[in-house]
């Protein structure tokens, strides 16, 4: 994998987070910069030697770990680059756990990224889903997140299935496992099954719900980098895969729809947040429907913003969180006083999203909208345009208010703790709020790494039109949040979602387990012991001692041998904690992974 | 910034009028602008179509968001708790 001096940047991160535990301060800190930042050069670096590297043959089969074009690289670069960005801003971190957790995770998403097959994709795409799990599971501030981190593991999981599941009859019907666009014109099963996998993760409607669960529910700095990485690393390999499936127009829209409508309800901040990604991402998957050069410049352009002003937008609500220890809006309010900086952050990602002119938004999200009018897609142009306007309404206005303004309604106690986060989080959103302005005031700079560089130049953004029909929309909208602000305001509720259906449900199978079954099988238990067990128990147990004592001693008193050695090994690796079970897995296949390439 | 936004927020009534003024003069400039390029015939036609547009579809979102919320999918707020 070195061959022809490519190391892929997905290794780094494994190695560094291998070694990541081992390391303690003074050296821990600059190893957790130095990591990412040498990460980021390497793709930058790739990014300038673009081709396929790391070919490797597996079985019949040929394993392609670094497919390097201008779309991987595009969205290679703007992983590489939050990753620094996050890594700075859990800085301060001392659960090391949620570092190597975080590393994995960003591995898993550069790997998927770069591999030119369905083997190696489905390998990276099932490290992303294992390791931002763990982000869930280690926040122990809230008592539901264990169950929310099953949850979120068990949907991945059915959606990683369908994705193996149409691996294979793809496999089966063509031969080949290269990860190329799908043939929609004679789709077949397969196809609509790979198109589902990749679907669940960029949390497409109805396969979504699992993301403002999870999303408010991950630790701080976990929520921070999970808000990038699954959802956009999802919209590469449908743009990949899906391009011009006219269907995702339809779910696309009706993402950036029913997403900005919970969003005006939610009271929760970072599922606020997240249906707001829902929304967004949604505008993505309509790009990559229509499938153009323009739209899929719109979609990479626009995944290479919203991770930047989302990041943002997560990293102020996390200092809010860290802050007050509260997270519904209905316990927080007036935080101006505080937290001045935090509000100028949230601001800035709030009109960057809204898309302001001088903001990243205002140059990525009206090239998809252009896109639909120039394919005659009228009515998509009009409702991702109406979603706009409720996306300053929800990110640029309802948030803050809520947040930062009127009077705080929590408890005094959590009010006079609060202040501005530590430097190094104030660093994390001063770098991403410069590079939300830098891209929308200088957008060549952004437009230099979109994948279709011959029709750059037909793309003006900042046009009279443009500019007068986006700043109407919004000098509208804050109109209209002035006169109904009191019908958004905060609310102490829970919005029935499709989730409902696995949560509600899943508790209708926990209580016949409970209840009728439990009976059942206890009666049946009973019923067998009193009959059947004892004469069969005490045979046995006279066999046993003879075997035991007997044989085993007649011969070499191994299988005493192997049971002390059985019993250590499960003191020490089965402590009956599913995650730390997990997580010796996950490393050990990662391991074994690596070892496997570097021989 | 404190008590910048202490002092912005103790003058809000001439704030949003000058805010509303700002507005009309957004609008006013729209009228002026060269609608050749626009997307569709009805932009051509109607003048100051994105503020309507704008303004329509803040409340068609509120409203759609109420009737929602007032339809059924609010719960208290514990109500996936066991």
């Amino acid at each position: 994998m070195t061959t022809s001096g490519f190391f892929h940047p997905a290794l780094m991160l494994i190695i560094g987070a291998l070694v990541l535990p081992l390391i303690k301060e003074p050296f821990r800190r600059p190893f957790l910069v130095l990591i990412p930042v040498l990460t980021f050069i390497n793709v930058v670096w790739l990014g300038f030697h673009q081709g396929t590297y790391g070919i490797l043959h597996f079985l019949d089969w040929q394993l392609t770990f670094g497919r390097i074009d201008s779309l991987s690289n595009a969205f290679a670069f703007i992983m590489a680059l939050m990753a620094i960005i996050g890594t700075i801003y859990g800085l301060h971190v001392r659960d090391v756990w949620q570092q190597v957790a975080a590393w994995f995770y960003v591995a898993g998403s550069l790997g998927a990224i770069y591999s030119g097959d369905y083997l190696s994709l489905f390998l990276f795409w099932e490290m992303m889903a294992f390791a931002s799990t763990f982000l869930i599971w280690s926040n122990r501030e809230d008592p539901d997140a264990p169950a929310a981190g099953f949850r979120y593991l068990l949907v991945h999981t059915f959606g990683g299935l369908l994705l193996l599941m149409g691996f294979v009859l793809n496999y089966q019907a063509t031969g080949s496992i290269a990860f190329e666009l799908l043939d929609y014109d004679n789709a077949r099963l397969s196809t609509w099954l790979i198109m589902g996998g990749l679907m669940l993760n960029a949390a497409v409607i109805p396969l979504h719900s699992w993301l403002p669960d999870a999303y408010s529910k991950a630790s701080i700095t976990g929520s921070v980098f999970m808000c990038a990485f699954t959802t956009k690393t999802a919209i590469y390999t449908l743009a990949r895969a899906c391009a011009g499936f006219d269907i995702l127009i339809v779910l696309g829209v009706i993402m950036a729809i029913a997403g900005i409508i919970y969003a005006l309800l939610e009271n929760d901040i970072r599922r606020l947040l997240g249906w707001e990604i829902i929304s967004q991402v949604g505008y993505m998957v309509a790009g990559v429907g229509i499938g153009t050069a323009l739209a899929i410049n719109g979609t990479t352009a626009h995944a290479f913003a919203h991770i930047l002003y989302k990041g943002l937008l997560f990293m102020g609500a996390g200092a809010v969180i860290q802050a007050t220890g509260r997270q519904r809006f209905t316990e927080l309010g007036g935080l101006y006083k505080k937290m001045p900086l935090t509000l100028l952050f949230v601001i800035i990602g709030g009109v960057s999203v809204s898309a302001f002119p001088l903001f990243s938004g205002f140059v990525s999200k009206s090239m998809i909208i252009a896109a639909s009018y120039e394919e005659h897609l009228l009515w998509t142009g009009f409702l991702l345009t109406m979603v706009s306007a409720g996306t300053f309404l929800v990110a640029g206005l309802r948030l803050p208010w809520l947040v930062f303004f009127g009077n705080y309604r929590g408890d005094t106690a959590s009010f006079a703790k609060a202040a501005d986060p530590p430097w190094n989080m104030q660093l994390a959103m001063l770098v991403a709020a410069l590079l939300c302005f830098i891209i929308g005031a200088w957008y060549p700079l952004l437009y230099g790494l979109l994948p279709h560089q011959d029709i750059i130049g037909d793309y003006h953004p900042y046009s009279s039109y443009h500019l007068s029909e986006t700043l109407q929309i919004l000098a509208l909208t804050g109109v209209a949040f002035l006169l109904l602000k009191e019908r958004i305001g905060a609310r102490a509720a829970t919005y029935l979602d499709l989730d409902w259906f696995y949560r509600r449900g899943g508790q209708l199978v926990l209580w016949l387990a409970r209840n009728p079954i439990q009976w059942f099988d206890t009666a049946w238990g009973e019923a067998y012991r009193a009959v059947g067990l004892f004469s069969l128990m005490t045979t046995a147990r006279f066999w046993s001692w003879f075997d035991w004592h007997a044989i085993d001693g007649l011969l070499d008193g191994s299988a005493c041998g192997v049971r002390s050695f059985g019993r250590l090994l499960a003191r020490v690796l089965q402590r009956g904690q599913i995650q730390q079970t997990l997580g010796y897995t996950v490393s050990f296949v990662a391991l074994l992974l690596f070892v496997y390439i570097w021989l | 910034m404190i008590s910048l936004i202490d002092y912005l927020l103790e003058r809000r009534t001439p704030l949003r009028y000058l805010f509303y003024v700002l507005v009309f003069a957004i609008v006013v400039w729209s009228l002026t602008v060269d609608t050749s390029h626009a997307h569709t015939w009805l932009e051509r036609t109607v003048p100051g179509f994105w503020s309507l547009f704008g303004l329509g579809a803040c409340i068609v979102l509120i409203f759609a968001a109420r009737w929602l919320s007032g339809a059924g999918i609010a719960r208290e707020e514990d109500y996936y708790d066991n």
